[in-house]
């Protein structure tokens, strides 16, 4: 059998995402690019807490932040994730068509979540709170910046995955690529939960 | 039969900047790693003719504050890690007898990207002057600093980190998931245990200095305020972010150097390594207590008592793993017998070079007695001694030890005493006397000094130092152009070699091994040697080996990046959005281009068998 040849229910593996050393360098690689992305946004929270009240003249966050829209927010992304984890269970089952729309619906859920969140800091902008206002508007807006870019190339990663191997089904070659945006898909939605912790909760009772 | 077999064979420049082999690859950090070397040895040299005597005019004060600053850059980001990647790329495969590294385009785009990063930081000297904020580019230094020299320092190393993380993923992958059957964990030689661990720092390290960058660049590109103290900014917050990188990477460095003196050292003394797991240990302890030692740069900020305490105790706790390796490589050379070639040497002046840096480590690691030492030529002293004392003695010893495996010619071994000798006695003569003149008071990175404070004879032998190091330099680089110019062929195991990158014949085939080996112990192809079959027992039949294609996609990401790196510090929207541009479709078309390599032949790898080639 080849990597690129379609599986069947027949001789469909129980990891198809590690049924090849390929796949299995993929798998551990992304987990260990994780472990390096985990860093990078502790580097961030890190530095988000130690400006985080020093908003000079601007309004601080417990004026500005409105929970409301970042709670419809928080769950489009924590939805989105649920439905990767449905793709995920599609696709180790063979069911190509199921597996292709969970995907769809975990993209225009990001897709939602990054309007939300354009709309959030344009609103923003309006009240005084901007990237230059102050060292809190700054560090603000890089490490929520920083995630949406994140969300950002999730749904270009899985719109060019989706429409590169729509008529594929699966592979032994396009199911690690799957299980990896899955996997980041998760990693996303981590840190924002941390960025609603960490920057609204907190930035309203903090 | 495959239906992928098709593959066109690329052949002189456009073979060199397609390859995904990780052998050429090797060649490549090496070549690159020792030019940006030569560049930062220079700026070094023009620096120690300025301090020669006082009150010289030789340079200007602006321009030694760039020397000084694109020195220690070019060295640390620039010369050091591409030649420690040159050898792991080279090497670790080769020791754990896997045909490649687990991403071999990852690996491509990695180099690619530390070069254009490189070649963007030294653009500078001719656009305006380089960046002057010294290589740790403290805020509010490097935030006010005129011009766009720091602009180049951040767009340039922000380039080749994201190059050198993703080689670092990439080894630890490939050490991980590729080892041949029977290479278990506690079999693996200590330059891939060091690499290993090396990687493993790189990963958790490097993403911190990103941030870092990104920060400096959105402070000094977008008008952010992170360091900006009358906006609300925190200066500490660079120091803190620079530190939690800045000390793991030193690690990072000496790490591999440690690798390559065990090799050679176990090789030379004709003896197995003495005490390998507690080096193996040692190793991995040093790169724990790595991470939590970064404040000994920040003792004199003020953090307190407490806090200058704690890091003070886990800095002198590195001391006893680091002593560990020192008595091991002694023991291991006790009894055995010794054969003092080129890079026995290297290494064995490395020995007691480096444990003089390590005690003056401890001295700086108290922090009452650090407020004297603190940014004075005492601490430049140190980590030059752990640095160029240790590190590149190290990598002059890998360089000779290895340099017939990867180019297939033996380097005069008569020239390569003549490069250890000069720079050697170079090296103390340099670095010696800065001690004292650290103690007298001297503060680093200033450019010049008066006569009659007594530190005009220290001064001036540590600069004829200076000359005699690049005397010995030019003597390898001698070395070099005469074994490239005879035709000699290396024999493949021109050491009696205990370690399985002697175990194939020269030149390497592109597959590494022909039948992936079965290692049966520790130095595998020493068990073989011992046991009289000499060679490696194969692991498998011979059989179709899967290769994967080359690409120019890694190239031309790299090109998209340099544009926009010049996009930003040049606040050009178009062009940085055009390289990054570049980037995203390099990226789009390796995702939607099928690429599955190409299969060389069961009959092929037959023929290379009987004619000797694998």
């Amino acid at each position: 059998m080849h990597a690129d040849e379609r599986l069947t229910d027949a001789n469909f593996p129980d990891h198809p995402e590690k049924a090849t050393l390929e796949g299995k360098n993929k798998f551990l690689g992304f987990w260990l690019f994780l472990g390096g992305e985990t860093v990078l946004f502790a580097t961030l929270f890190g530095t988000y807490l130690g400006l985080r009240n020093m908003h000079m003249d601007g309004p601080a966050g417990e004026e500005i932040f409105k929970l409301p829209m970042v709670f419809v927010a928080t769950m489009l992304l924590l939805t989105s994730s649920l439905t990767s984890v449905y793709s995920v269970l599609a696709m180790k089952q063979n069911r190509v068509k199921a597996m292709q729309g969970w995907f769809i619906v975990t993209l225009i859920l990001g897709l939602a979540f990054l309007g939300l969140e354009i709309y959030e800091f344009v609103e923003y902008v309006h009240e005084g709170h901007t990237f230059t206002s102050s060292a809190f508007g700054s560090a603000f807006y890089t490490l929520v910046g920083f995630h949406g870019g994140h969300v950002l190339f999730g749904c270009l990663w899985i719109a060019t995955l989706l429409a590169r191997n729509w008529n594929r089904g699966l592979t032994l070659v396009n199911a690690p690529k799957y299980y990896l945006f899955a996997l980041y898909w998760h990693f996303v939605d981590v840190v924002w939960v941390f960025i609603f912790t960490v920057v609204y909760l907190m930035g309203k009772v903090g | 039969m495959s239906t992928h077999a098709s593959h066109k064979k690329r052949t002189g420049l456009m073979d060199w900047l397609t390859t995904v082999d990780h052998k050429k690859i090797g060649i490549l950090y090496l070549l690159s790693g020792g030019f940006f070397f030569l560049i930062g040895g220079l700026e070094a040299i023009l620096m120690r003719i300025q301090l020669i005597k006082p009150e010289n005019d030789f340079v200007s004060a602006e321009m030694f504050n760039q020397l000084l600053t694109m020195h220690g850059t070019t060295m640390i980001f620039l010369a050091a890690m591409p030649i420690i990647f040159a050898f792991m790329n080279a090497i670790v495969p080769l020791q754990i007898g896997a045909r490649d590294v687990a991403f071999p385009y990852v690996n491509a785009v990695g180099f690619w990207l530390f070069f254009f990063g490189g070649v963007l930081l030294n653009m500078s000297w001719f656009l305006g002057g380089a960046p002057d904020a010294g290589w740790t580019a403290y805020a509010p230094l490097s935030t006010v600093s005129a011009g766009h020299g720091v602009d180049f320092y951040v767009l340039g190393l922000q380039i080749a980190g994201a190059g050198t993380l993703a080689g670092g993923i990439n080894f630890l992958v490939t050490i991980i998931n590729m080892r041949a059957p029977g290479m278990t964990f506690m079999r693996m030689p200590l330059f891939t245990w060091a690499s290993f661990v090396t990687s493993g720092l790189i990963l958790f390290a490097f993403p911190a200095l990103t941030v870092g960058f990104f920060l400096l660049m959105f402070e000094r590109v977008f008008g952010a305020h992170f360091f900006n103290a009358d906006m609300g900014g925190n200066v500490l917050i660079w120091e803190h972010i620079f530190w939690i990188f800045g000390h793991p990477e030193v690690y990072i460095l000496i790490l591999p150097a440690f690798g390559i003196i065990s090799e050679i050292v176990s090789t030379f003394s004709k003896k197995r390594l003495f005490g390998y797991s507690a080096m193996v240990f040692a190793t991995v302890l040093i790169g724990f207590l790595g991470f939590m030692v970064w404040v000994h740069h920040m003792f004199t900020v003020g953090l307190g008592a407490v806090a200058n305490s704690i890091f003070a105790v886990a800095t002198m706790a590195i001391a006893i793993p680091t002593g560990v390796k020192i008595f091991n490589w002694i023991f291991t050379m006790w009894g055995g017998q010794i054969r003092f070639t080129a890079p026995m040497l290297f290494a064995v002046g490395f020995i007691p070079t480096f444990v003089m840096g390590g005690v003056t480590g401890v001295m700086l690691s108290v922090p009452a007695a650090d407020y004297q030492y603190h940014d004075s030529y005492f601490v430049v002293a140190h980590f030059h001694y752990v640095i160029v004392g240790g590190l590149v003695l190290g990598l002059f010893a890998g360089l000779y030890y290895w340099y017939p495996r990867m180019f297939n010619r033996v380097l005069n071994d008569t020239l390569g005493k003549w490069n250890f000798w000069l720079f050697f006695i170079g090296f103390h003569l340099t670095f010696f006397p800065q001690h004292w003149l650290g103690l007298m008071g001297m503060p680093r990175r200033v450019f010049t000094y008066m006569s009659g404070q007594q530190l005009d004879t220290s001064n001036f032998v540590s600069t004829i130092g200076a000359l005699l190091m690049g005397a010995g330099t030019i003597v390898l680089f001698i070395n070099i152009i005469i074994s490239a110019s005879k035709k000699n062929i290396a024999s493949a195991d021109p050491w009696d070699g205990r370690t399985l990158e002697w175990a194939m014949p020269v030149p390497t085939p592109e597959y590494n091994f022909a039948q992936t080996p079965l290692v049966r112990g520790l130095d595998a192809l020493y068990v073989e040697k011992t046991a009289g079959n000499g060679k490696m027992t194969p692991a498998e039949p011979v059989g179709e080996i899967h290769m994967p294609n080359g690409s120019i996609l890694p190239f031309i990401m790299s090109v998209g990046m340099f544009i926009s790196g010049f996009g930003f510090i040049y606040a050009n929207w178009y062009a940085a959005g055009g390289g990054l541009g570049i980037v995203l479709i390099t990226m789009f078309l390796r995702s939607v281009i099928d690429d599955h390599g190409y299969h060389i032949h069961k009959e092929e790898v037959e023929a290379d068998i009987k004619g000797g080639r694998a």
